[in-house]
């Protein structure tokens, strides 16, 4: 290769190089604030601000989904599996907010640990399937794979 | 190699042959985005979590898709533009980011259409999202400094570089989804593993996805060669070329 060419490629790849590092090292200062949402053992644990809006993040915990007759509001559980987190919300939810599906919740945190969401968003995964074979799949485990919601447990950081 | 480098070079021959290329590509990519698109819209079976409102996958992937890649074809052209100054190079580039422009602008908004039925929002500023919208102002930026400076070899290096520079943002794109929380689902298709879902799903969409690669190799023929006019108007081969088409 030409002489000239050389450098201008080198100084090309050390352009590359420098941005990827740049920009590298921006976004893991700033993780914390790309990640949409937090997830139950983050709250749990106390890691999420209680004087802040914030997302919480998980699966809805079967079985925990309690509709008051009344009204819209509804309390429910998410968990990563881990932990959960108890949650509140009066509103109209996503068509597809069942038991066993993601949701991302906006809201606050009170002291106590219960999450008041004002805003609850689902959340699906990338498995799609006929509903055929998502019903043959349930019945062949006996109800144990409830087909959908997050494909793996949210892992926790 | 070098010797077919250094035709490729050539405006002129590459026009000719760009002109050979263009109707096969039209055709074949026509008729696969639209076997592909029809046979998801139509005849795939629907989703048992979405019911229909997932077909919306099959015009929303191939985009995403292209709109990635094209960014990425940009970028290996802009590295020929800096380093061997190859003139067909900047007019690839300049041909193409309007089509990615374009192909970024229908995957965010088919994303946002999904989004509304199936997460219950238009948009949130997760990650996946953010990064995608990060690129469509890419493509604007690149567009507009191209036609800022007015001298072409200042504006094709110019755009070269800001084109490298946004290169970094795709692997942000792809991966925000396993890096991050997000709102966005991880990909259904991965290069090391099966996809995740039946084949009478997916294989209506890589038809969509080829097609789509198709007809934008007929959409960057047809501009390059048009800005290949444009710069090389004074040239004989051009006027020669203008007045056969005259008679």
């Amino acid at each position: 290769m030409h002489p000239i060419r050389k450098k201008r490629l080198t100084i090309v790849l050390v352009l590359l190089v420098g941005i990827s590092l740049a920009v590298g090292l921006i976004t893991y200062a700033l993780r914390q604030n790309i990640n949409l949402f937090y997830d139950p053992t983050q709250i749990a644990s106390g890691e999420a601000p209680l004087d802040a809006r914030i997302r919480a993040g998980g699966m809805v915990e079967e079985g925990s989904v309690i509709r008051d007759p009344n009204s819209l509001k509804v309390e429910f559980r998410i968990t990563d599996f881990n932990r959960s987190v108890p949650v509140e919300y009066t509103g109209i939810l996503p068509d597809l907010f069942a038991e066993g599906q993601g949701v991302v919740a906006m809201g606050r945190l009170t002291p106590e640990g219960r999450f008041v969401a004002d805003q609850v968003l689902a959340k699906h995964d990338e498995n799609y399937m006929p509903p055929e074979v998502a019903e043959a799949l349930e019945k062949s485990s006996g109800g144990q794979h409830k087909a959908g919601g997050m494909a793996s447990p949210v892992v926790t950081q | 190699m070098w010797q077919f480098f250094h035709k490729l070079g050539s405006p002129k021959w590459f026009y000719g042959i760009a002109t050979r290329l263009m109707p096969w590509l039209l055709a074949a990519g026509a008729l696969l985005l639209l076997s592909g698109v029809v046979w998801g819209l139509a005849f795939a079976p629907k989703d048992y979590l979405q019911g229909n409102s997932y077909r919306i996958i099959y015009i929303h992937v191939p985009a995403a898709f292209l709109a990635q890649s094209a960014y990425i074809m940009m970028a290996v052209a802009a590295v020929v533009t800096l380093v061997w100054r190859m003139k067909l190079a900047d007019v690839f580039v300049k041909a193409v980011a309007p089509v990615g422009l374009w192909l970024t602008f229908l995957a965010l908004f088919t994303g946002a259409v999904w989004g509304k039925p199936t997460w219950g929002t238009w948009w949130v500023w997760d990650a996946r999202l953010t990064s995608m919208l990060i690129l469509l102002f890419l493509y604007g930026g690149v567009i507009a400094l191209g036609r800022a400076i007015s001298d072409e070899k200042s504006a094709a290096r110019a755009t070269a570089v800001l084109v490298l520079v946004g290169v970094v943002n795709i692997p942000i794109i792809k991966y925000s989804v396993e890096w991050w929380n997000t709102l966005h689902q991880p990909a259904t298709f991965k290069l090391t593993e099966k996809p995740s879902m039946p084949p009478e799903m997916w294989v209506p969409l890589l038809l969509s996805v080829l097609g789509l690669y198709l007809i934008f190799g007929w959409l960057a023929c047809i501009r390059m060669q048009s800005e290949i006019l444009i710069r090389e108007s004074r040239t004989r081969w051009v006027r020669e070329l203008v007045m056969a088409g005259r008679n």
